[in-house]
């Protein structure tokens, strides 16, 4: 029954897979077209890159991102790592079902709610907005996301191995770094890119809670795409599709080897016993 | 470095310490130690270290705040604007609790913005069809996600983790951008209505753009790989055996289907179409896009009621009835998933 693929079974996963995919490879067709009309093919150029690096106004809200992406990640891996190790090493402690609802809520919690009540926030303690408050806020929601991932790292590791190096006299905060930490860093890696990528893409919240000076890319993007398709943001969006796809395959391919490795160094432990 | 406690060293930590000597370079272990050169970083991880308590007591409140200040408190926020009264004023409501003669508090608990969005029929229409756009999303992901999940544990093994991945490579990728690809296929001079012309199969171009389709097709092409993955966890557990044994006292593949293929994935079926639902319940950027001026669902409104008409208490109210109407179907799905685990 199970020998070649059955008809169904092929079309299924092409007519699927096609259209997972296939605007997204329209699009980055069409970004090299040298045509202005997005839908009449005017052969090859790669004019629209040349003109998006002299778009000024593009490169500074690119900037911006970036550097809020960065920053956000950054301290949403460390808020989320710690958050993680907390729901799954710490037993119970005192507000522990508070703390897991306020870590579960964004994931749920409709943007358009989360980005208001920030702004509400921000604008009721007269926090001037720009470039902190769209930063604090993409640290909030993508902490979640990290502790999420740190979280089901933790669950599926044998607690005993940090256990065992306890009972030897290993402190805590050192077992964490030399047992724990290698252990669930590929977790802490993928949690990092995954708020990275999450801020780089968030438009509803930065709409709410950005101020003047302060534009990101996703905002300028909307802004230009609401008056109609244009080859330029075909070449931002290439861009930015093709830097993901390049980080996604980078982080797989260390996953995958981190992986190995320590299948590796755990089947030499136990042959040396 | 550690001088003081050398005599001391209990002997996992003497293991360490010893091993560091050969310790891969660039592991973190030896970035850990190259570190504790460092003088402020030796202090920390020692007063981390040395003081266990407190160390947790640290780690635990440091998160904790962060959540309560910049999660719970806007939430409180909004919920106390909601209550109040629009104002031309900078923020743009008044205030909920005044002192009067210094003495006494005077709450003023305005309802008038509940029972705007009851009485007018804008909200609950907005409300009624974001659950029916949301919902027949749902259904058509579950129909196309299906097929492709079951194609994918029908895959030889090999392939299973590559097509995964490619399931999962769109959700990294920008949503505002996928969003975005759909418009140059479906507007009226776009990709679609071009090929179907060309092949003959319509004379006049579709209207697709700036409809409630094109909002459902945006809505499953985004939120396809939340669909797909609960179902492929779900069917890959699947013996082959049953559909074999079923196969051989002459049960039809389509009957095998309903009697054992479909019950067996019903948990995938739930979770995904809960993780599909509820997104999709509030969202903003693909009605705005892909909808029209007639496509009402509820994010949209919040939206223009804070921007384009700047009734803050009102946008408020918005959003704490849709927190209301949302927590139904999540409630529902931490249940469900607490049921399985127990099971």
């Amino acid at each position: 029954m199970n020998k070649g693929l059955s008809w169904f079974t092929w079309s299924a996963l092409i007519v699927g897979f096609s259209f997972l995919y296939l605007p997204i490879i329209l699009l980055i067709l069409f970004s090299f077209n040298e045509s202005k009309l997005v839908t009449v093919w005017g052969g090859f150029s790669t004019k629209w890159y040349v003109e998006l690096f002299n778009n000024q106004g593009l490169m500074n809200a690119a900037w911006v991102t970036l550097k809020v992406a960065f920053v956000s990640s950054t301290v949403a891996t460390l808020l989320g790592t710690m958050s993680g190790v907390m729901l799954t090493r710490f037993g119970s402690f005192r507000g522990r079902t508070l703390f897991s609802g306020m870590i579960y809520a964004p994931l749920v919690m409709p943007e358009v709610i989360t980005g208001l009540s920030l702004l509400l926030m921000f604008v009721a303690i007269s926090w001037d907005r720009g470039f902190a408050t769209v930063t604090i806020a993409h640290i909030t929601f993508s902490m979640c996301y990290v502790a999420v991932v740190v979280q089901s790292r933790l669950a599926t590791f044998d607690h005993s191995i940090e256990e065992a190096a306890m009972d030897l006299g290993c402190p805590p905060g050192r077992t964490f770094f030399a047992i724990t930490l290698p252990i669930i860093l590929p977790a802490v890696v993928s949690g990092w890119l995954l708020s990275f990528t999450l801020s780089l893409d968030d438009l509803v919240i930065a709409s709410f809670t950005t101020g003047p000076g302060a534009t990101t890319l996703p905002m300028k993007i909307y802004s230009q795409v609401r008056l109609g398709v244009t080859p330029e943001i075909n070449a931002v969006s290439t861009i930015l599709v093709g830097l993901v796809a390049v980080g996604v395959l980078v982080a797989s391919v260390i996953s995958r080897r981190s992986e190995a490795n320590r299948l590796r160094d755990e089947r030499l432990a136990v042959a040396e016993t | 470095m550690n001088q003081k406690h050398q005599d001391t060293k209990a002997p996992a930590v003497e293991y360490l310490d010893s091993s560091s000597t050969d310790s891969v370079p660039g592991t973190l272990e030896g970035f850990h130690k190259q570190l504790q050169l460092l003088p402020p970083y030796r202090w920390l991880s020692q007063a981390i270290a040395g003081s266990g308590i407190s160390a947790r007591g640290l780690l635990i409140a440091t998160p904790y705040l962060w959540l309560l200040l910049f999660f719970l408190a806007p939430f409180l926020i909004v919920l106390k604007i909601s209550f109040s009264e629009y104002a031309i004023a900078q923020p743009p409501y008044t205030a909920l609790f005044e002192w009067v003669d210094d003495i006494y508090i005077q709450v003023k608990l305005n309802l008038e913005n509940y029972q705007l969005l009851y009485e007018d029929s804008l909200y609950w229409r907005a409300y009624l069809n974001s659950v029916k756009i949301a919902g027949i999303s749902t259904l058509l992901a579950l129909l196309v996600g299906y097929p492709l999940a079951y194609g994918m544990t029908r895959a030889p093994r090999h392939w299973r983790l590559a097509l995964l991945m490619l399931v999962i490579l769109p959700f990294w990728t920008s949503f505002l951008i996928r969003v975005y690809a759909w418009i140059g296929i479906l507007k009226k001079e776009g990709l679609l209505n071009l090929l179907l012309l060309n092949l003959g199969v319509i004379d006049q171009p579709l209207t697709v753009m700036n409809t409630d389709i094109a909002v459902y097709i945006g809505i499953v092409y985004s939120y396809l790989p939340f669909m797909v993955l609960p179902l492929y966890a779900s069917l890959e557990k699947m013996d082959d055996s049953l559909l074999e044994a079923a196969a051989d006292l002459g049960c039809r593949p389509i009957k095998s289907f309903w009697q054992i293929t479909f019950p067996i994935s019903i948990h995938g079926v739930i979770a995904g179409c809960f993780l599909v639902f509820i997104p999709a319940l509030g969202e903003f950027v693909i009605p705005d896009l892909l909808g029209g001026s007639g496509t009402l669902m509820i994010g949209k409104t919040l939206w223009a009621e804070f921007f384009s008409n700047r009734d803050w208490p009102l946008s408020s109210a918005v959003a704490v009835v849709l927190l209301l109407i949302l927590v139904v179907p999540i409630v529902a799905f931490q249940k469900m998933q607490e049921k399985d685990k127990v099971a």
